[in-house]
């Protein structure tokens, strides 16, 4: 339901722009920009540091406890956990944030194109988009694995078809409105095309709720790939994001074994950290202080 | 009820069998049309011409995709929905065992999660900024942001191994006692409900809290009335309608969460069968299994949306 605040959001009026940085997330916000920052460090660094495979040499020790030579203990093969959750964080950060940035790439774009075009081209893209709204997303998702295989691509091209008219339904509420402005229709008196309308006049304005539109969106994404991983349609193995580290480390749940228990924490640290990143946007504080 | 609310309820409900027949062609383009020639993917590259026309006309390949797809349709919309590619039994069979499974673990669950969730979310709304408003929010901020499988594995460790009151899995014989067969389905409910609960309890506290701050609740407070007084009679007939919208979306949350559920608990309903046959790519099976699906969906969200407008005042008295 949160994402349908956002369309209530009120757009910045282009004279009170503040200038992103420092003073405007607070310290909460900064924890969440750090932990985000941390994960996705890892996700790229990690696969060049850490030893692809990861496999023991010497005695294994199946979920071993933690200890200095393992910082989260062992998995089931007796790999270690650290660099499994590192390896992972690959997989479930840059899977989802490609395919969040497609998703609202292409949302803001069609929604875009739908305010500024005439009465049918709008009615068209909405029509169509709602369609695909009437499907559950882990159904769509299973049906597009069922029919494509799970590819890390296909996995991400998936979840952005997912998002695409969420993004689109949002994007186009706030664009419509602006598009009703008298700067817009003087910039069309003036003999402006429609992309320099789309990119100069609309876009800047609903730059801000799209911003955290797609932080939420984003949760999503991670949410749904990672339940796809858990019920083993996801990334296939011997890859591993941490949907799937949860599902092969499930034996161990009934040890309280850090093996099952860590990719978790990774899920729900990335989840909060989003939110934590969201709700301290500039503006976005003082819209739902009153509540 | 007049006229006007009967035409708008046969708009919705008209627009809601449309999205229904559209979404039944996305499901069949996806599944039967976009993943290619399924003769060939079965015979495999180094099949003669010959035998793949044959299998193509006895798979009914060699007629082009619309009219596969009203030849589906019908057949779907007649009670036949063709026969699994893996245990060659009637489809309609095999969820007609499995359907009453998952309708009764939906069931329980709606059964259970909404008086819980309304009762925690008026509560939250009325004493809002209090410890206990805090805690109720940070709990389903908390449940809402992992995903449904940590919740209902987290359940399991806590009341299946930790505790020991509960059977981990969810097996149901066809005579078990009433006793037997509500022990074994309550890890799967109890998951199930923590993320019903948790989606239903922010909506109904954001729909009392939006009343609570219409200025007519200040005048009850000014008139002296008490604080049951104002919420029971003056604050909630008029949060009805949100209310209502807020728990039949809640429950649409359930499809998502029961797929999880079932798998965790090896549950036979049709959640899992659906996994299952993704796994095994047995297409017949998936396309009726995500039209259930589809269609339980539309009829919640149809039904909120209904909710909506019936409960409207202004609707009701034009």
């Amino acid at each position: 339901m949160s994402t349908t605040s956002n369309t209530h959001a009120a757009v910045t009026p282009p004279g009170a722009r503040r200038r992103p940085g420092l003073p405007a997330l607070g310290p909460a916000g900064w924890i969440g920009l750090l932990i985000l920052a941390a994960w996705l460090i890892a996700a790229i660094v990690g696969p060049i540091v850490i030893p692809q495979d990861g496999t023991p040499v010497g005695e294994v020790q199946i979920f071993g406890r933690v200890s200095a030579a393992h910082w989260l203990g062992t998995d089931y093969l007796g790999r270690d956990m650290l660099a499994r959750v590192i390896l992972g964080a690959r997989y479930t950060v840059l899977v989802a944030l490609v395919s969040t940035l497609f998703a609202s790439g292409i949302g803001i774009t069609l929604a875009l194109l739908a305010s500024v075009s005439g009465h049918w081209v709008d009615a068209c893209l909405s029509r169509g988009l709602d369609t695909l709204t009437a499907i559950p997303s882990k159904m769509f998702a299973l049906i597009m694995v069922a029919a494509f295989g799970s590819t890390v691509w296909m996995l991400a091209i998936t979840a952005a078809v997912i998002y695409v008219p969420g993004a689109f339904r949002i994007a186009r509420s706030l664009a419509v409105n602006i598009n009703a402005m008298d700067y817009v229709t003087v910039a069309r008196t003036r003999g402006e095309g429609i992309g320099y309308i789309m990119r100069q006049e609309i876009l800047p304005n609903i730059a801000g709720p799209m911003l955290a539109d797609l932080g939420l969106r984003f949760v999503y994404v991670v949410l749904l790939l990672a339940s796809l991983s858990f019920l083993g349609l996801g990334i296939q193995p011997p890859d591993a994001d941490w949907g799937s580290l949860v599902r092969e480390n499930i034996g161990a749940l009934s040890d309280g074994s850090m093996a099952v228990v860590a990719p978790a924490l990774a899920i729900a640290s990335l989840t909060l950290a989003v939110n934590l990143v969201i709700d301290n946007l500039p503006g976005r504080s003082a819209r739902n202080g009153a509540k | 009820m007049n006229l006007f609310i009967l035409r708008l309820l046969a708009r919705r409900i008209g627009l809601a069998l449309v999205s229904l027949l559209a979404v039944s062609a996305i499901v069949f383009a996806i599944t039967a049309v976009l993943p290619g020639d399924a003769a060939q993917e079965q015979l495999g590259q180094d099949a003669t011409p010959e035998a793949l026309a044959a299998l193509r006309a006895q798979m009914g390949l060699d007629v082009p995709a619309p009219q596969r797809y009203a030849h589906w349709l019908g057949n779907l919309v007649r009670g036949d929905a063709g026969e699994s590619l893996v245990t060659h039994m009637p489809v309609s069979e095999t969820i007609g065992s499995r359907l009453p499974l998952s309708l009764l673990l939906a069931g329980l669950t709606a059964l259970i999660s909404v008086p819980v969730a309304l009762t925690l979310g008026i509560l939250a709304a009325v004493y809002r900024g209090t410890w206990f408003d805090r805690a109720v929010s940070l709990g389903s901020v908390a449940v809402v942001s992992i995903p449904e499988f940590l919740v209902a594995t987290l359940a399991v460790l806590l009341f299946a191994v930790q505790l020991r009151w509960l059977p981990a899995l969810a097996y149901i014989g066809s005579d078990d006692s009433w006793e037997k067969v509500l022990r074994s389905l309550a890890m799967p409910v109890l998951s199930l409900c923590c993320v019903i609960v948790a989606q239903m309890l922010r909506m109904t506290r954001a729909a009392v809290i939006d009343q609570l701050k219409a200025p007519y609740v200040e005048m009850v407070q000014l008139k002296g009335a008490s604080a049951t007084r104002m919420v029971l009679f003056h604050a909630l007939p008029n949060a009805v309608g949100p209310i209502a919208n807020a728990v039949a979306l809640s429950l649409s949350y359930l499809l998502g969460g029961v797929i999880i559920v079932e798998t965790i608990f090896n549950y036979p309903g049709i959640a899992k069968l659906m996994v299952d046959s993704v796994a095994q790519r047995d297409m017949p099976v998936v396309q009726v299994c995500a039209m259930i699906f589809c269609a339980a969906y539309l009829v919640l969200v149809t039904l909120a949306d209904v909710c909506g407008i019936v409960a409207n005042p202004r609707l009701r008295h034009r």
